[in-house]
């Protein structure tokens, strides 16, 4: 037990000193995704692997989040860090009355609407041009060059994130979400307002993913509609990184975000430069294969949606023992 | 007056087209209980096949639903014999697993398609895919296209065709059984996981048939699919989750919504117009249509 207790802390100290160790900043941004990953992850987490209630919309909380930050900047003049307050009210306004709308019905009816979420706002900042500036995007100055600044303001939130789920889960609210996922109707016959706690379940996904989009605008600087409300990348990749590090598991998405971003980097610089090297060596006959590959980020995406699911259904981390077991039993044979 | 009948015809017919997407869906709904969210890239991989056979060998888009349909016949089966079947037995915490693993899916499908096609647009040009023909109604002339009369019509014939099938043959009783109550169809003699990869493939095959039937009239690229998935789940909530007769209703509201949609508030609206319907059905008539006429 004690031995448990000490790993986050030993890893948290970890990631404390990291960016004394690791100055090349091609890695820091590639932690700094990490860390908003694992704060979009956990949002999801509680949501649907604690309450059982499986969100497509992560796009339309990460949205509205960075939205926040860019028009405030844009628009008004206000720093864009006033963002994390503006987003993150935001998207506890639009999420309530949509958990009101959904939560009440049985079935599949909040995924699509999750789903249908973040389109429909996808779809409002591309048309509402006046006010988002549509497909052209918009555009804030970093406040810090380097990226030092930013790389413990996402280890804040990741942190925090964790925290919060460590402590809601402690607490009887954690007791209540699981209990929905377990049966419903058990929870609801035990006198438990299911639409209640699911509802306070979707906010924290709301305020965590929201967060994280307030931190992706700050830190990118720039954003527009088909990068901030997209499906494959913000929805399925908050939920991969849920699924791949394990659903209902705490540390699971810390794992899950490293995942993910590894395997979204190797796809997009095609092993991270390896193949080019490869392909200077044999004279550029591979050049077609490597535009592929660097393409091939989404397919990835998808096939590995597939194979989790078959493979390890509990994840990484929820299946640790399994995965070591079988190993160890090779080992004897 | 004119551009009020333009809309409605062309609404209602292209309506019926989202009815054959819509059957398909709730067919599978019905029976297996989850949201195929892969069923608009099932639609796209029609469309290519439809588009490779015109392209390279001259088959006329009507022709080739006797090629399309098999084709995404046998999709079906195989994901849900390969993907969704295997689900069953693996236990784990994550709820809607098999919703997860149709999304999955649709990724993979449209990527494939990406890596064979690439992302450019990509359109069928037959002899009637503009021609239109006019009608006289009450002093208005309006046109319409021939291309989507026809589609119309066919779309109409294979509804025909599959009610038909579920309600008068044994295989379609037996699909209708399983939807009804699994446990009790297996008692009877049925096997469930049967019927469910058949349905796979016949909502597959429907959805098929819909794709290379508005591929005269429509452009192509690999992420259509995503649309049309979303269209088809609204069709099914709005007409009531596993009703064959709601997804009718519910296709030829979506058509006829998202033509005034168009032509009032501007074409950017199109799809925004579903959505909102959506989230309307939601909240004032969870349930859809089905509620209303207890089919």
């Amino acid at each position: 037990m004690l031995a448990e207790r000490r790993i986050p802390l030993i890893l948290l100290g970890i990631l404390l000193v990291l960016p004394l160790v690791v100055t090349e900043p091609y890695y820091l941004h590639l932690l700094i995704l990490v860390l908003m990953w694992v704060t979009i992850g956990t949002g999801w987490n509680i949501l649907a692997g604690y309450t059982g209630q499986v969100s497509f919309g992560a796009a339309a909380f990460f949205g509205v989040g960075a939205y926040s930050a860019g028009l405030l900047a844009a628009k008004l003049g206000i720093s864009a860090w006033w963002g994390f307050l503006v987003g993150a009210v935001a998207c506890a306004i639009i999420a309530v009355p949509f958990g009101m709308i959904t939560f009440p019905l049985r079935g599949a009816y909040f995924a699509l609407g999750s789903l249908a979420l973040g389109e429909i706002f996808r779809h409002i900042a591309i048309i509402w041009e006046d006010f988002t500036e549509g497909m052209v995007g918009i555009m804030v100055m970093q406040t810090f060059i380097s990226k030092i600044p930013y790389y413990y303001i996402a280890l804040a939130l990741a942190v925090a994130s964790i925290v919060s789920l460590e402590l809601v889960m402690r607490s009887k609210l954690g007791y209540y979400f699981v209990s929905i996922r377990e049966d419903q109707d058990a929870a609801a016959s035990l006198g438990i307002n299911t639409t209640k706690y699911k509802m306070i379940s979707l906010v924290f996904h709301a305020l965590m993913t929201g967060l994280a989009g307030a931190l992706y605008m700050n830190y990118m600087g720039f954003i527009d509609p088909e990068v901030v409300f997209n499906l494959h990348d913000v929805s399925i990749m908050a939920i991969l990184v849920a699924i791949v590090g394990g659903v209902g598991t705490i540390y699971g998405p810390l794992v899950g975000a490293f995942v993910m971003v590894a395997v979204q980097e190797v796809f997009r610089t095609a092993g991270f430069g390896l193949l080019d090297y490869i392909n200077q060596q044999v004279g550029g006959s591979l050049t077609t294969f490597i535009k592929y590959v660097k393409d091939a980020h989404v397919l990835a995406f998808g096939i590995l949606v597939v194979v989790v699911i078959m493979a390890l259904p509990n994840g990484l981390v929820g299946d640790w023992d399994r995965i070591m077991g079988r190993l160890r039993k090779k080992r004897r044979a | 007056m004119e551009i009020f009948l333009q809309t409605l015809v062309a609404g209602f017919l292209k309506g019926g087209l989202y009815a054959l997407i819509g059957i398909g869906m709730t067919l599978i709904m019905g029976v297996m209980g989850i949201i195929n969210l892969a069923h608009g890239q099932m639609m796209m991989v029609a469309m290519y096949i439809t588009y490779v056979l015109f392209e390279f060998f001259h088959i006329d888009p009507y022709l080739a639903l006797f090629v399309s349909m098999p084709a995404l016949f046998l999709l079906g089966v195989i994901v849900q014999k390969y993907t969704l079947n295997p689900l069953m037995k693996v236990e784990s915490l994550l709820p809607e697993n098999q919703v997860l693993m149709t999304v999955g899916v649709a990724m993979v499908l449209t990527e494939v398609c990406r890596f064979i096609f690439s992302s450019n647009y990509r359109s069928v040009k037959t002899s009637y895919s503009d021609a239109t023909w006019l009608v006289n109604i009450a002093g208005a002339e309006i046109s319409i296209s021939v291309a989507l009369t026809i589609a119309f019509l066919i779309a109409c014939v294979l509804t025909a065709a599959m009610f038909w099938f579920l309600l008068k043959t044994d295989l379609g009783r037996s699909i209708r059984a399983v939807a009804q109550d699994e446990e009790a169809a297996a008692l009877m003699g049925v096997n469930p996981e049967r019927m469910r990869t058949l349905t796979m493939g016949i909502g597959a095959a429907l959805v098929g048939a819909a794709g290379t039937l508005l591929l005269p009239m429509y452009y192509l690229f690999p992420d259509i699919g995503g649309p049309f998935t979303r269209r088809a789940f609204i069709i099914t909530i709005l007409g009531g989750l596993g009703s064959t007769v709601g997804a009718i209703f519910g296709g030829v509201t979506l058509g006829l919504a998202e033509a005034f949609g168009a032509t009032y508030i501007g074409m950017d609206f199109e799809e925004m117009v579903g959505l909102i319907i959506f989230l309307l059905v939601l909240l004032f008539l969870p349930g859809g249509f089905k509620r209303l006429t207890k089919v």
